[in-house]
């Protein structure tokens, strides 16, 4: 049988603020354990919250930036389940009114993996259901003999990012992931890494036989600790699926751990043993009225990468390859357009980031805000090819030397003395000198050997240590031997 | 005059005029409590040692805060970092408080010494003190009676002159119980009016901070001192702090004055409603109109409480589970197990009934029919306030249906204690204020025991209460000395 998978996303996502959400420690951990902490994120007897105004514009920006309602008033509420790295053992959240509702994004082609963009039918758009914040809870450290918590994590903000089931392949939920990601650094609202678990995902899976409405049994999946983790994750949950309906199995309603080093999913718990959280409204905090400063947030939703790609081909006249790899990394898309502002044919220095700093960058493994080259060098050196200064091969050459000192192609071709040489007087003194030292070659292409020219072009070429213009040399000697 | 009787706003003006020490009022309060102490069992701890430190830093300074060099007392669940903070639980055995409640923080401000923890019902949940885990406390008038709760301690130390003045906690009566039951002035300030921050939580949309004193003037100096809008407890009031003690002075004249009906029901103590009535004839002389009103919901209120508080604590009190501080049981096997033996040993049987009520009632399924509806009731009695206030100015009923019972009368019965709180847990729904004032004592055979009788207020009206408590008790004269 045919099966068709149907996939929703949990995204939690942290928001880069300055401070906690509920208290005034700083929004940073990774250092020594419980370095970042203080009465109130650590859940002490007495202490109440205090809402970070700055995490709750950025949670409406994310709305934005996803095509979301923003509510003009909203509120928080308490979750509650007990474990060892929650503080007060339950957790500030919103349940029933949200800061954001509906929304909507389309996958971009570049975001999908890179050896499935070429199977893309379409374009997909995927619903939201809504966005909401949270706190972040601790991290437990399990030793040998106990177990040790660390509360620096223990309060960050954290938002939530509910799909509807709009998915259908594991493929696409990758590019739903790397989307979002790109969508959020474009916004400047998280560094949204997987793998530094800034951005953590669970997803929601059922198949269903081709063609039918009726959903399949939902699985959820936990543990995906990167947007290709997440992937391989799907792929193996759906074939299980299908192998379980062709076994004639009957799915129970469950939740699965995805073991990345293993390639497996497996059973944590069932639909029995889920939570009742009991939420009820959080009695320490007022509910939120966004109307006062939204439009405020409102001028901050920057240029997304979908839209910039479209200027970019228009603007700046590149290809669409060009164009999507450049967007799909904002920094990059940021080096493009400082130098293209400079470059005669920005389409060329398009060619060049693209193709030959990306290379060096990734031999390199330096990020494009660390490249050796400035942007304004990158448009000289497309000058300098354009003009005719220098030849396409030389420049070859001038990009290695830019790329290693870092200085500028000017400087490059004054010290190497690479300056092509396009005066014709000085060419022809070179060609009538080759021409004297050489009768031989002479008579050979006088009496019908053409080809030989190029011995002479060759000597030329030597004697004016490659600078002579080619094309001009060939000009002369054919003139002079007709 | 033995100092230990004065007021606090005495007190504070003996020291702002130098004829008296800090160190002197901290050293009569230290022989008044280990003479009286060991039979009120008000206090929890009485750290010495660092009141007269505290006294000696005062008496160094130059005064200038209302409070220098004064002794106060805080009920057990308000945190002073350093010191101990229990709630009168186990749970929070060996719990030293790492911060400053913000009530702690301004009252040092104005110069208070802080003389130690007073008993409580474990958890704020009771209305005897009997609940506390470490001993009952005794009502100073009568010891075989409570006194009062949830805040007893406070009450029964203000009572029996070993503090000059303290703060206690009200969820649903816990302020004003304890301070009529005991013969003292006890104020619920405005739901928002005091920051809780601090404050050790119990039911969070209905505690709130307030004074139990002697007098008015001292609940007016001390409210004067710890209201206003903090930044660390988003639910406080921007209002400004208007002069609580001018409005002592102010008189009633014109002011109307609402008598619910539903507050003289059946199960009103007669004594209890012969002084209240009393008293309303002696405002009438003073000047307040008299005006009938209703509070229909009246009935539903204590229903409405035990949703509401007990979801609220079941949240509330899911942070003492071992983990960080407090008691944690010996040997877990693992954490279920942690928080099962630290959680069954730590809670009394009291918190336990209330949390799992709570858990109950919030529970899918039951969350429409209890949690939500109970907030649906909620909003109609906070209507009933609103409507009543458009008709009168202040509301006047008794603070309790009867004076102060016999320990152990009500231990085995939690539906009758509940009971006790029928006149004040309305205030807390509607998040008005209300302050309660001695009106006399009960004859008869048996020792003389004091009855309350308790104004409340519309949301920010302290002045109005202030006022009606401050002329009341130009006329409302009775002996206010237990005799111990
Ligand atoms: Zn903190």
């Amino acid at each position: 049988m045919n099966y068709e998978a149907v996939i929703g996303l949990e995204v939690h996502v942290q928001l880069k603020t300055r401070t906690k959400m509920f208290c005034g420690c700083v929004n940073a951990y990774g250092g020594e354990p419980n370095s970042q902490t203080c009465p109130v994120c650590l859940g002490m007897p007495g202490v109440m919250p205090s809402p970070n105004e700055q995490a709750i514009r950025l949670t409406a920006l994310s709305g934005l930036l996803l095509g979301c309602d923003i509510a003009p008033r909203c509120k928080f509420d308490r979750k509650n389940y007990f474990y060892a790295d929650m503080p007060k053992n339950y957790q500030i959240s919103q349940y029933d009114l949200p800061i954001c509702l509906n929304g909507q994004m389309e996958l971009m082609k570049e975001c999908y993996p890179k050896d499935a963009q070429k199977d893309i039918q379409g374009v997909k758009q995927v619903k939201l259901t809504r966005i909401h914040l949270e706190e972040d809870v601790g991290k437990s450290f399990h030793f040998e003999n106990c177990t040790g918590v660390d509360f620096d994590r223990a309060g960050a903000p954290l938002m939530e990012i509910v799909t509807q089931p709009d998915l259908n392949t594991p493929e696409e939920a990758f590019a739903f992931l790397s989307t979002l990601r790109l969508v959020l650094l474009y916004g400047k609202v998280s560094d949204a890494d997987m793998e530094k678990g800034q951005m953590r995902c669970d997803v929601n899976v059922s198949i269903r036989p081709a063609g039918e409405k009726k959903l399949g049994t939902k699985i959820e999946l936990k543990n995906l600790n990167s947007i290709s983790g997440a992937r391989r994750a799907l792929a193996y949950e759906i074939e299980r699926q299908k192998q379980a309906l062709a076994r004639g199995e009957k799915l129970v309603q469950e939740t699965r751990r995805w073991d990345d080093d293993a390639g497996v999913t497996s059973s944590m718990r069932s639909k029995e043993m889920a939570h009742d959280y009991r939420y009820f409204p959080e009695p320490d905090l007022l509910p939120i009225d966004t109307t006062p400063w939204l439009d405020e947030v409102k001028r901050l939703v920057p240029e997304l990468p979908m839209a910039r790609k479209q200027r970019f081909m228009q603007q700046y006249q590149i290809a669409d390859y060009n164009a999507g790899v450049l967007v799909a990394d904002m920094d990059l898309a940021d080096y493009f357009e400082k130098a293209a502002a400079h470059a005669p044919n920005p389409n060329a220095a398009a060619n060049l980031i693209v193709n030959d700093l990306m290379r060096e960058l990734g031999a390199a493994s330096l990020p494009i805000t660390q490249s050796p080259i400035l942007p304004k060098d990158i448009a000289a050196l497309t000058t300098v090819v354009e003009s005719g200064k220098i030849s396409s091969k030389q420049a070859k050459d001038v990009f290695a030397e830019m790329f290693k000192t870092g200085k500028n192609p000017d400087a490059i071709i004054a010290e190497k003395g690479l300056s092509q040489v396009s005066d014709a007087g000085a060419i022809e003194k070179f060609c009538d000198e080759v021409i004297a030292a050489n009768p031989k070659i002479v008579t050979d292409i006088r009496s019908g050997n053409a080809k030989a020219v190029g011995a002479l072009v060759g000597q030329v070429m030597k004697l004016s240590k490659g600078k002579a213009n080619p094309a001009m040399v060939n000009e002369f000697l054919k003139k002079k031997l007709s | 005059m033995s100092l230990h009787t004065l007021t606090l706003a005495q007190a504070a003006e003996k020291v702002r005029r130098k004829e008296v020490s800090s160190v002197d009022l901290v050293k009569a309060l230290l022989v008044r409590i280990r003479e009286v102490d060991p039979r009120v069992q008000a206090f929890l701890d009485v750290n010495e040692e660092d009141a007269l430190e505290q006294a000696r830093l005062r008496d160094r300074e130059s005064p200038s805060g209302a409070l220098h060099g004064v002794p106060v007392l805080l009920k057990d669940n308000m945190n002073r970092r350093g010191t101990f903070c229990s709630c009168g639980s186990k749970i929070l055995n060996g719990y030293r408080a790492p911060y400053n409640a913000t009530v702690v923080e301004r009252l040092e401000k104005a110069g208070a010494v802080f003389l130690g923890r007073a008993n409580m019902d474990e958890f704020a949940m009771g209305s005897s003190t009997e609940n506390s885990a470490m001993h009952a406390t005794r009502n100073p008038w009568d010891l075989e009676r409570i006194p009062g709760g949830s805040s007893g301690g406070c009450a029964a130390a203000v009572a029996s002159d070993m503090a000059f003045g303290s703060l206690g906690s009200d969820t649903g009566g816990s302020i004003r119980q304890p301070a009529a039951v005991c013969g003292c002035v006890g104020l619920k300030p405005t739901y928002g009016r005091v920051s809780r921050y601090g404050l050790v939580a119990f039911a969070s949309s209905l505690d709130q901070i307030g004074p139990i004193t002697k007098d008015a003037r001292d609940a007016a100096l001390l409210l004067q001192t710890i209201a206003g809008h903090d930044p660390r407890d988003s639910t406080s009031l921007p209002d400004a702090v208007p002069d609580y003690s001018k409005a002592l002075e102010q008189g009633i004249k014109g002011l109307r004055m609402g008598l619910p009906k539903e507050y003289f029901a059946p199960g009103l103590d007669p004594q209890v409603e012969k002084l209240v009535r009393a008293a309303v004839e002696e405002l009438r002389q003073l000047g307040a109109e008299l005006v009938e009103i209703s509070l229909p919901h009246t009935p539903y209120a204590v229903a409405v409480y035990y949703v509401i508080a007990t979801a609220e604590a079941s949240a509330n009190l899911a942070r003492f589970d071992g983990v960080r501080y407090g008691h944690r049981t010996s040997e877990p096997s693992d954490l279920l197990d942690l928080y099962g033996r630290t959680r069954a040993e730590g809670f009394g049987p009291e918190v336990k009934r209330r949390i799992i009520l709570g858990t109950y009632v919030l529970s899918s399924g039951y969350y429409d029919a209890y949690y939500l509806r109970a907030q649906k009731v909620r909003t109609l009695i906070r209507r009933d306030f609103g409507e009543a206030f458009k008709k009168c100015d202040f509301i006047l009923t008794p603070t309790s249906p009867t004076p102060a019972f016999k320990l152990g009368e009500k231990a085995n019965d939690p539906l009758q204690m509940y009971l006790a709180d029928i006149c004040t847990i309305a205030a807390n729904l509607a998040g008005i204020c209300g302050i309660s004032v001695p009106c006399g004592r009960t004859g008869g055979a048996g020792k003389p025991l004091p009855v309350g009788l308790q104004f409340l207020g519309p949301s920010m009206g302290e002045e109005t209460l202030f006022r009606v408590a401050g002329a009341y008790e130009q006329v409302c004269r009775w002996d206010r000395n237990p005799g111990l």
